[in-house]
């Protein structure tokens, strides 16, 4: 029987539950032992001039082995570039200024407050609204603050024209930070030519041709080796500027350098998501059809235009969801503002996608006085239009909206869940209830042109060694990958070894970012394992002197033989050390042919304390079909996950700054991560509507439980006061803004 | 100052500032890097350990206070033929870790949530963990861990110490 | 993350402590638990040089039922405050507010004396004692003295304590009224109170209203005067100061304040 599709534990939990993972900053190395601990300077300035630093005193402190500063390291290169140090401009707190390498951890502190940075203050511009204003440049030789805009769709003022209903709406998604339980990380070592990093990683290929190119350095004497690594989530993909900054600084010194932050480090420094303000207009009929949707962007990139100036042109892309709209269209403009960058975070562009559409439905819904779930299921995508290419220039490969939405609502109970917000609303109860849907498709290895890379190796020894592109921090790629060796070659998993995450022994690699590594690192595995069974067949006709056509390969026993005659037999280790020294490789790189589409239908259930405005989460029920599933173990950890993610954005995490641009929620104090205690055990519903991009089958649903889950609990906390005339609440839906959207709904009635 | 801190039933002896935090003494003097630090303001419980058998956050602790005293970690759960403890196998078996790095705090956490409360309800576990952050799993999984350890029923037993030779760290 | 370097003593008694701190002038911290001062001390918020560890000192933790009154040794911690059969039938305020201080494994080292000794009007436990009109046992090198609750909490972060002075009991009158309640609104279980009531019989004392935890005097006017519950309830917010921060507005505050005195002398009279 095959594996595939069966429970399967986690092949990395031994180790990981009885000595430990070993993330950077738990490398015992020869390489590192007399590694120097870097500390950062960092600056306590939203805007400032640099017009000093003097480090004289740190220098002089004992078990100092080096201040470093941006005159020691190469430059940046392009006018919004960031540089490694801040040279003469920091642009957000918390942006590194200097290095101290010390011998002893504790020192590092120490000698880091002794530095003293001269600043000559600027105007800071933390909110988008002043950044557009263009009074105040971030980068002067620049003409503006916005650093990216564009367009999508065919959405115009006409589009309205023939609707009975038009709303207009400005909401916000607010920056979250990331939050993995391990922050930014990373060593280096500077040794016979060649400088080896190791760091907490999503990509160490990305990451190996960021320093070459950052230092000038070639990319073939470095090495990157992504060790565990704890959490990424996005945020780790590539390599920071601040690791970087320590593989500089064992280049520079020849000192091994080690780096792990301090959280408060990582809530200033690692980048966070989301950042968007967005306008939306729907219109339609009353009978609930929806004819014509815009949606308008401003996007936070915040200090430095990275990954998050382009976010919006992925929620452009999504932006019609799973509806069937006539015309949809996006604009946005990007602009940089004085607070941390803005990146990759677990669903990057989409879930800000879906969180507007799915706002601006509940909205239109709530207009036309038409129960939300009959409004979407009158607009979702049919079945029978796939593929289908949307206004924006998506092209949904499959997807079965109606079926996940039917089933979704049947498994919460939704008929029933109404008739008891009927009645609490009938009786007054101080506690109501909230229903809130979302249904939403998403896009799954966005790159998928770029593809992904494996390498199998059966050795002479009848093991097999899977060298993968992907890299996981958490995903169970091991587990997976293990599995489809298992099951197309018959080798047992517990002979099936897997490396990822080191540039030396897989030069080729993209690695671990946007959901895709099941279907495109997956399918790599799937490949090459079919390589070695093709190579394998010729070896073993050639041993048992048949015909590749009379040979099977016995899966239950891993063996190869004449068809129907076990004695014959011969074990992979056989055919293998014939195949010769090397023994059975293949190397594949898979390239799909585009991304593909999960889907899915998602149900909050939320009691609102109508007197102080708290929501608890009751139950959330979900459907999230990623295609086929290789083990839903995996994947219900993941949608898990995702869900937790999702919801904390709804209800209580946000990255906050003053006036000043000074951080609010720079401490896990006041950062409000979601914790067990706020959530309930989640509902998971098993749907499978396979994609025909790749061999497997597989979406990838890694980010969906995150996208689908937020707009859920925002309409569902919504939908609990909307009956008190409450229409909208941003995100997140604290307490006292609940509150305050009850009193200004009944204030105006 | 020196300090004498038994971790796992083995005795480490050394000297060491006095400022050390109880975390940094585990990992680095007692070489057990098992437990991690997530965070600066004892919120995320990843360093958590056991000190004389009861969960404390060992990032806000001295090894100073510590002296003398008895810390378990992770490593120290397994029986002394590798026999995983209850804990253990029901994170594995629940699907209770991803990345694994608020793991070892979130098990002994558990350890000593089911020694107070051998037969709690799923309440109870998700508030009893509300020092322990996991941005990987969304804590279903655990509390099934927690649950299913506790109807094992012996999930709330310390492990034994084991004896072992004084270790002397540099 | 680091603290900044200090001289680490322990103390072997009370006295021994006193005679340290003395030495050792106003450069010196008592550390207890540690759960108030080791974060600031990490966060070099505090940056004390010396460190006189009072945590061993077993004869500073107890719970005794002396007649009228329960007598609470300061180093008493959170977790044996909350499940002490004693308190649960005598003070089960006192053991239900000790069990919401952070989280179990704060519990297992925070202390009650180290916890007032902070005066951070934000935790629960001063205004638990306050409401228990509890009287405060304070050591100095010149012996003893009480001090009431009410005088003890003198600002933000700021007690009756003078340098070198150690609290070393919490005397609780045995209360009259068995009626009680503790509301904590938080929007995770882990944070601290945004706003919360102890309350015991027809005293109400509010966490985070103020720079200094505080009874609630125009709820305990209205009810002495005959005032019902919810009449009661809308005096909550009257002199008091509450901060707006990343939480919580002032405003909301108030109105928090109100809702939670209201369900506390509802649940108090459930109990009751």
């Amino acid at each position: 029987m095959s594996i595939m599709g069966t429970r399967v534990l986690r092949t990395e939990d031994p180790r990981l539950l009885t000595g430990g993972g070993v993330y950077v900053d738990d490398l015992r190395l020869p390489e590192l032992t007399w590694a120097a601990f870097a500390t950062f300077v960092r600056s306590p300035m939203a805007h400032a001039l640099i017009t000093g630093i003097d480090a004289a005193a740190a220098r002089d402190l004992p078990g100092v082995v080096a201040v470093i500063t941006a005159a020691d390291l190469p430059a940046a290169k392009g006018p919004t570039s960031e540089p490694l140090l801040a040279a003469d401009r920091v642009r957000y707190v918390g942006e590194a200024v200097a290095l101290v390498l010390t011998e002893e951890r504790y020192q590092g502190e120490d000698a880091a407050e002794l530095v003293s940075v001269d600043y000559e203050p600027l105007t800071p511009v933390p909110a988008v609204g002043a950044a557009l204003r263009d009074e105040v440049l971030l980068f002067p030789a620049s003409e503006s603050n916005v650093v990216q805009t564009g367009t999508a769709g065919n959405c115009d003022d006409a589009s309205f024209a023939g609707c009975d209903v038009v709303i207009e709406r400005t909401i916000v998604n607010q920056r979250v930070a990331p939050v993995p339980l391990e922050g930014r990380a990373g060593a280096a070592s500077w040794a016979d030519g060649r400088l080896t990093v190791w760091c907490s990683t999503q990509n160490a290929q990305i990451a190996r041709d960021t320093i070459a190119r950052k230092l000038g350095l070639d990319s073939e004497i470095i090495r990157v080796v992504a060790p565990d690594v704890g959490g990424g989530f996005g945020a780790k993909v590539g390599i920071d500027r601040d690791v970087v900054c320590v593989a500089a600084a064992a280049h520079r010194t020849g000192r091994p350098v080690r780096w792990s932050e301090a959280r408060s480090e990582n809530l200033l420094g690692m980048v966070h998501g989301r950042a968007q303000q967005q306008s939306y207009k729907i219109g339609g009929t009353r009978d609930g059809h929806i004819l014509a949707y815009h949606l308008d962007i401003v996007q936070d990139a915040g200090g430095y235009p990275r990954v998050g100036a382009s976010l919006p042109s992925l929620t452009a892309q999504m932006a019609t969801g799973v509806y069937d709209i006539p015309d949809v269209g996006a604009d946005y403009r990007s602009v940089v503002t004085n607070t941390t960058p803005v990146a990759a975070y677990r669903g990057v562009g989409r879930p800000e996608a879906t969180a507007a559409i799915e706002r601006a439905v509940d909205d239109f819904a709530a207009e036309i006085g038409m129960d939300p779930a009959q409004v979407r299921r009158r607009n979702l995508v049919a079945p029978e239009k796939f593929p289908f290419t949307t206004p924006t220039g998506a092209v949904y490969d499959t997807g079965e909206y109606a079926a996940a939405l039917d089933k979704v609502l049947a498994a919460v109970g939704y008929a029933g869940l109404r008739a008891e917000q009927a009645r609490r609303r009938e009786r007054g109860d101080t506690l109501q209830l909230g229903l809130g849907l979302s249904c939403y498709v998403e896009i799954t290895a966005g790159d998928a042109t770029d593809g992904e890379t494996a390498r199998l190796v059966v050795d002479g020894s009848g093991s097999a060694t899977v060298y993968t592109g992907s890299s996981a921090q958490g995903q169970g790629h091991h587990t997976a990958w293990a599995m489809l060796v298992q099951d197309e070659l018959g080798i047992p998993m517990d002979r099936v070894t897997v490396i990822h995450g080191d540039t030396d022994a897989i030069p080729v690699a993209v690695g671990t970012y946007g959901s895709r590594s099941l279907q495109l690192g997956g399918t790599a595995v799937y490949k090459a394992a079919a390589e070695v069974k093709d190579k394998a067949r010729r070896v073993a006709a050639g041993m048992i002197e048949a015909s590749e056509a009379d040979l099977e390969l016995d899966l239950g026993r891993g063996a190869w033989q004449v068809r129907g005659d076990p004695a014959t037999g011969l074990s992979w280790a056989q055919v293998a050390q014939q195949a010769g020294p090397d023994g059975l490789t293949a190397d594949v790189e898979f390239k799909a042919s585009q991304p593909t589409f999960p889907f899915g239908a998602h149900v909050s259930v939320v009691e609102v304390d109508t007197e102080t405005g708290k929501a608890t989460l009751l139950r959330h029920v979900t459907v999230d079909d990623a295609g086929n599933i290789v083990n839903p173990v995996l994947t219900e950890g993941q949608r898990h996950g995702g869900i937790a993610q999702g919801a904390a954005q709804a209800l209580l995490e946000e990255v906050r700054y003053d006036d000043d641009g000074n951080p609010l929620t720079s401490t896990l104090a006041d950062y409000a991560a979601i914790t067990a205690d706020v959530l309930p055990s989640f509902e998971l519903i098993t749907m499978e509507t396979p994609t025909n991009v790749n061999p497997l089958g597989v979406k990838g649903i890694g980010e969906a439980g995150t996208i689908g889950s937020t707009p859920a609990v925002q309409n569902a906390v919504i939908d609990a006061v909307s009956y008190l005339g409450v229409r909208h609440i941003d995100m997140p839906a604290t307490p006292e803004r609940v509150w305050a959207a009850i009193g200004e709904a009944r204030a105006e009635q | 100052m020196k300090v004498s801190i038994r971790v796992n039933g083995a005795e480490v002896v050394a000297d060491v500032e006095d400022r050390l935090l109880l975390a940094h003494f585990v990992r680095e003097v007692a070489g057990l890097t098992a437990t991690n630090i997530g965070c600066d303001t004892t919120s995320c419980g990843a360093c958590t350990v056991l000190l004389d058998g009861e969960s404390v956050k060992s990032c806000t602790v001295l090894a100073a206070q510590a002296d003398g005293r008895e810390i378990t970690t992770i490593e120290g759960l397994a029986g002394p033929d590798g026999q995983w403890h209850p804990v253990q196998r029901a994170f594995h078996a629940e699907h209770g870790l991803q990345c694994g790095f608020c793991t070892p705090g979130m098990v002994m956490a558990t350890v000593s949530l089911l020694a107070e409360n051998p037969d709690p309800t799923e309440e109870q576990v998700r508030v009893g963990l509300e020092g322990n952050l996991c941005r990987c799993t969304g804590y279903h999984n655990i509390v099934r861990a927690v649950l299913a350890a506790a109807r094992e029923g012996q999930g709330g037993a310390a492990p034994a110490a084991r004896a072992q030779p004084e270790r002397q760290a540099s | 993350m680091i603290p900044a370097s200090f001289e680490y003593q322990r103390a072997g008694s009370a006295d021994e402590a006193l005679v340290l701190a003395a030495e050792a002038g106003e450069d010196a911290k008592f550390l207890a638990g540690g759960h108030s001062l080791l974060p600031l001390m990490k966060l070099r918020f505090a940056v004390p040089e010396m460190l006189i560890d009072i945590g061993r000192l077993q004869e500073l933790s107890y719970i005794r039922d002396e007649g009228d009154v329960i007598a609470v040794g300061a180093l008493t911690r959170h977790h044996d405050l909350e499940h002490s059969g004693l308190l649960a039938r005598e003070l089960p305020l006192l053991a239900c507010a000790a069990g919401c201080v952070g989280d179990p494994q704060v519990r297992h080292l925070g202390t009650i004396g180290g916890s007032l000794a902070h005066g951070d009007p934000a935790s629960d436990l001063p205004a638990v004692v306050l409401a228990l009109d509890a009287m405060l046992v304070i050591r100095g090198p010149s012996g003893s003295r009480e001090v009431g609750a009410g005088e003890f909490f003198a600002g933000l972060f700021e007690t009756a304590l003078q340098p070198g002075e150690l609290l070393t009991e919490i005397r609780i009158p045995k209360p009259a009224a068995p009626g009680w309640s503790f509301q904590k609104f938080t929007k995770r279980a882990i944070d601290w109170a945004i706003v919360g009531v102890a309350l015991q019989g027809q005293q109400v004392a509010l966490v985070n209203m103020a720079s200094t935890p505080m009874r609630a005097a125009g709820v305990e006017q209205a009810l002495a005067a005959g005032a019902s519950a919810e009449q009661a309830a809308a005096h909550a917010a009257e002199g008091t100061n509450p901060v707006s921060d990343i939480n919580a507005s002032a405003a909301y505050r108030e109105h928090l304040a109100r809702v939670l005195v209201g369900r506390a002398l509802a649940e108090a009279r459930d109990r009751g």
